[in-house]
C-alpha cells in the first residue's frame, strides 16, 4: 500500500469510499508520521491519538454498515489550538490557559466532528494568534519542514507545518491579518481566508473580532475548498455569520483545474505590493507564476491601491484596540490561570494584575497596552478613529480595483521564511510590515488565498489572490487554475521540492 | 490634526494599571521604547483620515441580527465552574473585590 500520508484529502476520501483502505489505517498512518517527525517539527501542542482512532473506528463501522457518510468522513484533520474543543485541552499557546479543558466546542470543531473527521490534535500558534513566526508560543517554537532552521510563519504555523510535514492532510487555522496565508506561503501549502462571516467564529478564542476569520488549509486548492464547505454556513451563535450558501467551492476548484480555465481571466497586480520592499527571489518567483498564468490565457492588469500604503498602520491600531478589549476576560476569576501577588493586599484587582503579568507573553502585553492607549480619551479620534477611516479607504480601493480585475494578485509575503530567532532581533514595526500584503483583506472583509508560486533559495514562495466579498468561489476557480498551470510547468507540486525530513 | 506626542514611562505605567498588567521595571522601559516606535509609525493614518471620510467599524455590516426568543443550549453550573481557579457552593470563589480604603 502507498504511503497514505502522501495522498491529499480528496484522494484519501475516494480511497476509503472505494474500500482500498479504512479510516483507521489512514488515521494510524498520520499518527505514526506525527510520532516520527514531531520531535523535529513541533507542529502540535496536543496530539489526540485515542480520540482520533475512536472516530476513525466509528466511521469504518458505519461505512461497513452501508450508512451514507459525509464525503470527507474518515479524513483526519488538525485544529489550531485557538479553537475550543470540548474535553480536549485548549491553550491558545498561552500560559494563561494551560491545562484548560473547555466545557463546550466551537462550531468549526463540531462541524468536523459531525462530518466524521478524526481530530489528530491541536496545532501550535503564536500566543492568542499574535505573531508571524509561531515563536511567541508558550509551549515552544515550530520548525519549517523545508528547513528546520527556519520558522513556518504564523500565527497558524503549526497548522501549516503539519501539512508540509505530511502529519495531517487538512488543517483548520485562523487569519486576523494574514495568519493562514503567510504560513501557507512559508511552507508551500494552500491557505484561505474566507469572506468575513463565511465561517462561524463561535468558540474561536477571540483576538480582534472585526478581523478574525477561520480559514481552511490543505496541500491543494481543491482540498482547501472541500474543507471550506465543511466549516462554512450560517451559525446562529455568531451574529456576524452570513446567511450565504456555503457551497460550490469544490466545484469551482475542479472547474479551475481544467486546462484553459484561466483564459480571459483578469489578474490585477497590485502596484503597492510588488517591486520595492519585496525580496528579489520572491519577486522573481511571483513574476514567473504570473508569466505562466499569462501564457495560459490570463490577462494581466496593473492596479493602483494607494490607501494600501496606510493599511498596516491602520491595522496596528484597530487590532490592538480590539485585543485590549477582548483579552480583558482573562481576569483569573472564572477559568484559566490565577496568580496572587507576592506582596501587598490580595484583592480582585491585584490578583488580576499579577495573573496577567504571569500569564501573558511579551507580545500580548505590548498589544494590550498599545490598544489601551489607542482607545484612551484624548487619543481615540486621532488613532482609532483615523484608522477606521483608513478602513473605508481600503474598501473603496478594492471596489474600484475589482471593476478592472477579476482577482487581485501579489506575493503573499515580501520575504521567504525567516531564520528561527531572527524576529526577536527585529524592532516590532519592521516585523509588522511583513503583513503588508495580507492585511488589506482583513480590513475590508474580502476573501484571500495563498497558493504556491515556486521556490526561491530553497524556500517556497506564496502567490496571493484576493476576490470581492462573497466571491470566494472565484478564488477557488482561479487559484486552482494557477496551481494547475504552475504544477504543469514544474512537472510536480511545489511541495515536492521540499527535502525529506 | 496631528497628535504624535511621545509617550513617557509614567504613561506606560498608567496604561498598565488600566489594563491590569503588573509590569516589571524592565518591561516598562522596553514597552516605552516599543510604543513610541510603533506610534510614530501608525500616526501616519492621520494623513488621509480627513473629515469627509466615514469610519468603518465592521467589514460587512449586518443589522438587526435576531434569533427566536427561546431557550437554547446552556452550560450547567458544574460545567461553567469546571475551569474555575476556585469555587464554593456552586459559585465562583474570588478574592476580596473592594480594597480596605
Amino acid at each position: 500500500m502507498a504511503d497514505l500520508t502522501r495522498l491529499n484529502a480528496l484522494e484519501l476520501a475516494a480511497g476509503m469510499r472505494s474500500g482500498e483502505y479504512t479510516s483507521t489505517e489512514v488515521t494510524q498512518a498520520h499518527l505514526d508520521r506525527i510520532s516520527a517527525v514531531e520531535d523535529t517539527i513541533g507542529s502540535f501542542i496536543t496530539v489526540t491519538a485515542d480520540a482520533a482512532l475512536a472516530t476513525a473506528a466509528d466511521v469504518d463501522r458505519r461505512r461497513a454498515a452501508g450508512e451514507t457518510l459525509h464525503p470527507l468522513a474518515g479524513v483526519p484533520v488538525a485544529h489550531k489550538d485557538l479553537i475550543v474543543t470540548e474535553g480536549v485541552a485548549t491553550t491558545a499557546a498561552s500560559k494563561m490557559l494551560e491545562g484548560w479543558v473547555p466545557p463546550y466546542s466551537g462550531t468549526v470543531y463540531r462541524r468536523t466532528q459531525e462530518a466524521g473527521m478524526p481530530l489528530l490534535g491541536k496545532t501550535n500558534l503564536d500566543e492568542f494568534a499574535m505573531g508571524a513566526t509561531t515563536e511567541n508560543s508558550a509551549f515552544g517554537a515550530t520548525a519549517n519542514p523545508w528547513n528546520t532552521a527556519k520558522v513556518p510563519g504564523g500565527s497558524s504555523g503549526g497548522a501549516a507545518a503539519a501539512l508540509a510535514a505530511y502529519q495531517a492532510p487538512l488543517s483548520v487555522g485562523t487569519d486576523t491579518g494574514g495568519s493562514v496565508r503567510q504560513p501557507a506561503a512559508f511552507t508551500g501549502t494552500v491557505g484561505v481566508k474566507p469572506t468575513y462571516g463565511s465561517i462561524s467564529r463561535y468558540g474561536v478564542i477571540a483576538m480582534a473580532s472585526s478581523l478574525d476569520q477561520v480559514g481552511p488549509m490543505g496541500r491543494t486548492v481543491a482540498d482547501a475548498a472541500a474543507l471550506h464547505e465543511v466549516l462554512a454556513g450560517h451559525d446562529p451563535h455568531d451574529s456576524t455569520s452570513l446567511r450565504d450558501q456555503a457551497a460550490g467551492f469544490l466545484a469551482a476548484a475542479e472547474a479551475g483545474a481544467v486546462s484553459g480555465s484561466l483564459a480571459g481571466k483578469r489578474l490585477g497586480v497590485i502596484r503597492q505590493l510588488t517591486g520595492e520592499g519585496v525580496e528579489p527571489g520572491v519577486q522573481a518567483a511571483f513574476d514567473a507564476a504570473l508569466a505562466i498564468a499569462e501564457a495560459a490565457g490570463a490577462e494581466i492588469v496593473d492596479i493602483d491601491c494607494p490607501s494600501f500604503s496606510y493599511a498596516v498602520e491602520a491595522y496596528y491600531l484597530i487590532m490592538p484596540s480590539e485585543v485590549s478589549s477582548n483579552l480583558a476576560r482573562y481576569d483569573g476569576m472564572r477559568y484559566g490561570l490565577r496568580v496572587e501577588p507576592e506582596e501587598g493586599p490580595i484583592t480582585a484587582e491585584t490578583v488580576m494584575a499579577a495573573t496577567r503579568a504571569a500569564g501573558f507573553g511579551a507580545e500580548v502585553k505590548r498589544r494590550v497596552i498599545l490598544g489601551t492607549y489607542a482607545l484612551s480619551a484624548g487619543y481615540y479620534d486621532a488613532y482609532y478613529g483615523s484608522a477606521q477611516k483608513v478602513r473605508t479607504l481600503v474598501q473603496r480601493d478594492f471596489a474600484q480595483a475589482f471593476e478592472a480585475a477579476d482577482v487581485l494578485v501579489s506575493p503573499t509575503a515580501p520575504t521567504t521564511a525567516f531564520d528561527l530567532g531572527a524576529a526577536q532581533e527585529m524592532d516590532p514595526m519592521s516585523l509588522y510590515l511583513g503583513d503588508v500584503a495580507t492585511i488589506p483583506a482583513n480590513l475590508a472583509g474580502v476573501p484571500g488565498m495563498s497558493v504556491p508560486a515556486g521556490v526561491a533559495d530553497g524556500l517556497p514562495v506564496g502567490f496571493q489572490l484576493l476576490a470581492p466579498a462573497r466571491e470566494d468561489v472565484r478564488l477557488y476557480e482561479i487559484g486552482a487554475g494557477i496551481e494547475a498551470a504552475v504544477n504543469e510547468t514544474r512537472g510536480a507540486g511545489v511541495l515536492a521540492a521540499a527535502p525529506e525530513l | 490634526m496631528s497628535q504624535t506626542s511621545a509617550i513617557t514611562a509614567a504613561e506606560v505605567s498608567h496604561l498598565a494599571d488600566l489594563a491590569r498588567i503588573a509590569l516589571t521595571d524592565e518591561e516598562q522601559a522596553a514597552l516605552t521604547g516599543d510604543l513610541n516606535a510603533i506610534l510614530s509609525s501608525v500616526a501616519a493614518v492621520q494623513e488621509v483620515a480627513t473629515d469627509e471620510v466615514p469610519a468603518t467599524s465592521h467589514p460587512i455590516a449586518l443589522s438587526n441580527v435576531m434569533r427566536p426568543d427561546t431557550v437554547g443550549e446552556t452550560l450547567t453550573a458544574d460545567e461553567a465552574l469546571s475551569g474555575a481557579p476556585a469555587s464554593e457552593d456552586g459559585k465562583f470563589l474570588v478574592p476580596q473585590i473592594l480594597g480596605e480604603d
